[in-house]
């Protein structure tokens, strides 16, 4: 009973999609697994369901819609344009075998190079309206803002590159961050091979596809690390405030212009964020109350790289109800050397009809 | 009804079990010929031997089939989802000990910890076009290892057998596997990473949380742990 009822309410929230200018489109719900092996990495294997088909190779279960409606796109789609979808998605939850592995989302995708901070208030304000009856908190936060402080540190491309890469993954990203800032000591084993002479020397015999030359380059490239300065402790304190940035919305922009007079790198970033205010502002967003942390969308939103949002029960046992953002980064790896700003965001009607059962 | 008590079928592994039991007053035995699978219990009531696989215990440990079970550490974590809500762990058995652990070629002088194993992973995903390869057999215990770690651009290649083997025939470039004196690893050119192996694992005496106990089974059990005093 609960699932037709379910199935109702998400094709109420699609019509309101439908409403407000998005073309309904479908995915099937086999997909061809390297897609999303080679974009979420092996760990997607914990999350989603995958089997082999003899013929087709390894095959997954849709985890999401945002992929294959990405590459429909990519592949020859309107532009500007506007999608929404409905249906069940398929999710392993070996953390977590309580929550539903099969549960309905309706999403909202908007595809429009013409002014990307607009069309993040759009799918916002959306998603706001269709939510509002329920009366959950909304918060925001902008990877991009990140990114752009990564980008200006003081410091080499290698170890900007190598933090870049681990964004999305905190604890990585931290302990890059003490080991550049010489926070964490420097491994025996790391300080052995850096006072080597030969480091080849006890390597033995050269065996499997990494080659000599690729070893070679990475002992280059430690020594190279090891003869550049340390991560100065004012550039680690500067990315340390930025995450620690936790305010509404107006005051969150003014706490990140203030950091920005030390890391100018950051003020596009942050005049882009000011700029998503006044645009939410001005489609009834009340952004003096709407929540702003930085670190938000770091450690489940994978391929978000700008704008991020969520809408969220008191009980930090439910996921979240909505979610969505930014993600051009994701469209340029889709897309075969094409790109479009790209911002988006799924509801679960599941946990809507939830939160009404257990009023 | 019994007790079932499940004990790996074969090798040193049973004939350590049965000596574990045999010094705590309970005779553990196969009977029959060599070849049948039937075992006999002295010394208490109302336990009933039953001789399997060591893989395959978890799984009857967790569908509650048999009440308690010898097994390592490493097949109960990697084979149960939740594990400790299926099984309590009675007794470390202080045989069976291996370590789950990750091994790199000897030759990569410049990979030591998780850290290093995640750079030269993306530099060889960036120079071959696919993510560095990992044989193992313990697919959940690695996968999770590496997702805590924050190790990327990895994949796991599945590997049951002959594993050290897989970097010099080129399937893969690293192993995860079970080591207990690292020899194996040696002869293959094979170095453990400096990091906490993945698992310690020895052989454990487990008791199944989902078996259902009517009275005099609970009685038998009682007396059971009593002797073995765990």
């Amino acid at each position: 009973m609960s699932l037709t009822k379910i199935k109702a309410k998400a094709t109420a929230l699609q019509a309101e999609f439908v409403a407000a200018g998005a073309q309904v489109v479908e995915c099937h719900i086999l997909q061809p697994a390297g897609t999303f092996l080679d974009l979420y990495g092996e760990d997607i294997r914990t999350r989603a369901y995958v089997s082999s088909d003899p013929e087709r190779g390894e095959v997954m279960m849709r985890p999401d819609f945002t992929v294959p409606v990405v590459q429909m796109h990519m592949d020859g789609g309107a532009d500007p344009a506007r999608y929404t979808y409905c249906g069940p998605v398929f999710r392993r939850q070996e953390d977590h075998p309580d929550r539903a592995s099969e549960y309905y989302q309706v999403g909202y995708e908007v595809f429009d190079r013409t002014d990307p901070e607009a069309a993040d208030a759009e799918v916002f304000s959306l998603f706001s309206k269709v939510l509002a009856p329920y009366a959950l908190r909304a918060v925001t936060g902008d990877i991009g803002i990140l990114t752009a402080a990564v980008a200006g540190l003081a410091t080499s491309d290698r170890r900007k590159t190598a933090l870049m890469r681990h964004i999305w993954r905190p604890r990585r990203f931290r302990s890059l961050l003490d080991r550049f800032s010489g926070r964490t000591p420097v491994p025996p084993s790391r300080a052995a091979l850096l006072a080597a002479a030969n480091p080849m020397a006890t390597a033995g015999p050269m065996m499997g596809l990494r080659s000599e030359a690729e070893i070679e380059a990475r002992v280059q490239a430690l020594r190279a690390d090891a003869a550049e300065p340390r991560l100065s402790k004012a550039q680690v304190e500067l990315l340390e405030s930025i995450l620690k940035v936790s305010e509404t919305c107006v005051f969150a922009v003014e706490q990140l212009r203030d950091i920005a007079v030390d890391l100018p790198a950051i003020s596009g970033a942050v005049e882009r964020f000011a700029r998503r205010c006044e645009a939410l502002d001005a489609r009834g967003v009340d952004v003096e109350a709407l929540e702003f942390e930085a670190s938000f969308g770091r450690t489940s939103m994978e391929y978000y790289d700008g704008f991020v949002f969520g809408f969220l029960t008191p009980d930090p046992n439910v996921p979240a109800i909505a979610s969505g953002g930014r993600y051009d980064a994701l469209t340029q790896r889709l897309g075969n050397g094409s790109e479009i700003p790209a911002v988006g965001g799924v509801v679960r009607p599941g946990l809507l009809y939830d939160l009404e059962a257990s009023v | 009804m019994t007790i079932k008590l499940g004990v790996p079928s074969k090798g040193r592994l049973m004939e350590k079990t049965f000596d574990w039991f045999g010094e705590r007053g309970v005779t553990l035995a196969r009977t029959g010929s060599d070849r049948e699978y039937a075992g006999a219990v002295d010394g208490v009531d109302g336990i009933e031997l039953v001789l399997l696989s060591a893989g395959e215990i978890p799984r009857e440990l967790a569908a509650g089939r048999i009440n308690l079970g010898v097994t390592g550490t490493d097949l109960v974590q990697e084979k149960l989802v939740q594990w400790d809500q299926k099984v309590e762990p009675l007794a470390e058995l202080g045989f069976g000990h291996a370590d789950l652990i990750l091994a790199v070629p000897n030759c990569w002088v410049d990979v030591n910890t998780l850290d290093d194993l995640d750079a030269a992973a993306a530099a060889f995903r960036t120079e071959h076009g696919f993510r560095m390869r990992i044989a193992t057999k313990y697919h959940r215990l690695v996968r999770n290892y590496l997702h805590r770690a924050g190790v990327a651009d990895y994949q796991l290649v599945d590997s049951q057998g002959a594993t050290e083997g897989t970097v010099k025939n080129l399937t893969a470039e690293a192993v995860a596997d079970i080591t207990s004196s690292g020899e194996t690893l040696r002869a293959n050119h094979l170095k453990i990473l400096e990091e906490e192996p993945v698992l310690r694992s020895q052989a454990t005496l487990f008791r199944s949380r989902n078996a259902r106990l009517d009275a005099s089974d609970r009685a038998a059990l009682t007396a059971l742990r009593d002797l073995l005093a765990v």
